[in-house]
């Protein structure tokens, strides 16, 4: 057995070098962080192997909120399906539903109009801003900072309106619809997207930044901790803003453009180390992308309709089901479920709020998928956390598991 | 320029009979390699010098209770950040002795996936350095997500599958 030595270089890059070797004889404690403990912020447990007060080992349950989405999935007609995707990652809905119709429309071949797709790309990024918003703010709640959380939250709610105003909801969205939008955006909508874009939203995340960003304590407590590299982060599939802060520039809205976001002149931001700073500084930078392209979409929103001109898959408009046959009969095979799929095999990507989003849809042509597999991002780098918080002690493992930002739902499916 | 044919001459040209059954659905390069080669097809993407398929994008167990002998697909999704081109391998395992040699070797996130996929499928990878459940209960004694198991109470009698177009 190799020898006892604590090394513990807190600025270390290489989360490795971090490795503290498990002696055979010694006493540790176990710690059990979870399943229902504040910092988890949903249910999963980590059972942390303690020496004092450094975590040598840890092992993770999952699995306590897992509904078998992907089950459900195989009796549901397409359009039901929204609803599970709804409550996979619940800090940002729509990217979920929008994802899944892309996934859908790709399959059926159906095109989807200019105007859809800029309000998709307006409530995407809406939703980006809510998660990295909810994200970064807890952070600040799990360092001690709790104003800003609170400070913060009358724009989430804002935001919440917004979907509010577009589809009826607020949490679990169910927003959309194959092949388009349910409704228009309305001028109330409108005015308050332009509101928060233009002027509350810009100023309470300037006023964020300053009480965070160069904040002494806040910075002691995140700057060098939780570090991974590019190389690791690549092997552990880590994707979204915990990738980027490694300095990796991958974002699917770029290398895969979907719904029009080709359109948008808008950066990525990147960190060099992966610690939690970055993954905070990251998140922090990636919600003024996110306005900016709110701003370039909802000044250049492209009039005409709002949804494909697709009656097989696309419900009719209610005026014209109460008047005319066909309407009606559309109207009653697709809420019925019975309009076949096209045989097919598809992938297709979004980015959530924390990574890669992926649909992986087999149909055998009938009218559920045969196979619905969800790439939850989440589910996938936090194996890594065992290895991230390696050496360090709980305060660190809190912000570490805060910073990669794991959302039960996700994790579970 | 790397693109799918490309893929496919170097991957033929390496394997030859090892690899099959290529297609492209919606412009995604798939192919089917058997269990005993699945490592060995996966490492020469990761490591080839142009392709760089470094990133496992995706793994999943699908059920095909018709396909006799192989009922039981693994797959697994492989992208290449660089150029940007992703490519997706499948093995088919009769579901009586349903071994899959494990990926972990290559890459780290495969651990959960696999345990996933095991949890769902019991698809038993080999040389999986911790192949147990990880979503369900440790006790559970099936593998809910083949097909055998339906979703709904059989013995309902409210909802006739006929009058729903099933």
């Amino acid at each position: 057995m190799a020898e006892n030595t604590l090394i513990l270089p807190k600025d270390s890059n290489d989360a490795l070098a971090l490795n503290v070797p498990m002696v055979e004889d010694k006493q540790y404690s176990t710690l059990n962080l979870g399943p229902v403990h504040p910092a988890t912020h949903g249910i999963f447990q980590n059972i942390l192997t303690m020496d004092g007060e450094k975590i040598v080992d840890s092992e993770q349950t999952v699995g306590y909120i897992h509904r078998a989405f992907e089950k459900i999935a195989e009796r549901r007609p397409f359009y039901q399906i929204t609803t599970l995707t709804d409550r996979l990652n619940y800090c940002s809905s729509p990217i979920n539903n929008f994802g899944w119709h892309m996934t859908v429309e790709k399959l059926l071949g159906v095109k989807v109009p200019k105007r859809a797709e800029y309000i998709r790309v307006i409530m995407m990024e809406l939703a980006r801003i809510s998660d990295h918003l909810i994200c970064n703010s807890i952070l600040g709640v799990d360092t001690g900072a709790y104003s800003g959380f609170l400070y913060v939250m009358q724009e989430r709610e804002k935001i919440y309106e917004i979907y509010e105003e577009v589809c009826g909801a607020r949490l679990t969205t169910n927003m959309g619809r194959i092949g388009g939008m349910e409704r228009d955006l309305s001028p109330t909508a409108i005015a308050k997207i332009r509101d928060l874009v233009f002027n509350s939203f810009p100023k309470v995340w300037a006023e964020f930044e300053t009480l965070f960003n160069r904040n002494k304590i806040f910075r002691d407590r995140i700057q060098n901790v939780g570090g991974i590299s590019s190389a690791r982060a690549m092997e552990y599939g880590f994707t979204g803003p915990n990738l980027r802060a490694t300095g990796v520039d991958y974002d699917v809205r770029v290398i895969e453009p979907y719904s029009s976001y080709e359109d948008f002149d808008f950066e990525i931001p990147i960190g060099h180390k992966g610690d939690t700073f970055d993954r905070f500084m990251v998140r922090n930078g990636e919600v003024w992308e996110s306005l900016k392209i709110i701003q370039q979409a909802i000044e250049n929103l492209p009039e005409g309709p709002y949804y494909a001109d697709d009656d097989q898959y696309y419900l009719p408009p209610k005026k014209e089901v109460y008047s005319s046959m066909e309407a009606l009969i559309y109207h009653f095979k697709i809420v019925m479920g019975e309009i076949d799929a096209p045989v097919g095999e598809v992938y297709h990507a979004v980015e959530g709020g924390n990574g890669e989003l992926g649909f992986y849809l087999i149909s055998d042509g009938g009218r559920t998928p045969f196979r619905l597999h969800f790439r939850r991002p989440s589910f996938i780098y936090y194996q890594a956390y065992p290895e991230m918080c390696k050496g360090l002690t709980i305060s660190d493992a809190v912000v570490i598991m805060s910073s990669l930002n794991v959302i039960a739902g996700e994790l579970d499916a | 320029m790397i693109n799918n044919e490309s893929i496919v001459e170097e991957v033929v040209g390496q394997f030859g009979q090892k690899v099959f059954g290529f297609e492209e659905p919606f412009g995604l390069l798939t192919f089917t390699t058997n269990a005993s080669d699945l490592v060995e097809v996966v490492g020469f993407l990761k490591n080839h010098a142009e392709f760089k398929f470094a990133f496992l994008t995706d793994l999943a167990g699908i059920h095909f209770p018709d396909n006799i002998g192989g009922e039981l697909c693994s797959v697994c999704m492989l992208h290449s950040w660089e150029n940007n081109i992703r490519v997706r391998i499948k093995v088919f395992v009769p579901i009586s002795d349903p071994k899959v040699p494990t990926l972990t070797t290559l890459f780290a996130s495969a651990n959960w996936q696999e345990r996933e996929t095991f949890d769902f499928y019991g698809i038993e990878y080999t040389g999986h350095p911790n192949l147990k459940r990880i979503l369900n209960m440790e006790d559970m004694d099936y593998f809910p997500m083949r097909k055998e198991y339906p979703l709904e109470d059989a013995t309902r009698e409210d909802k006739i599958d006929a009058l729903f177009g099933r």
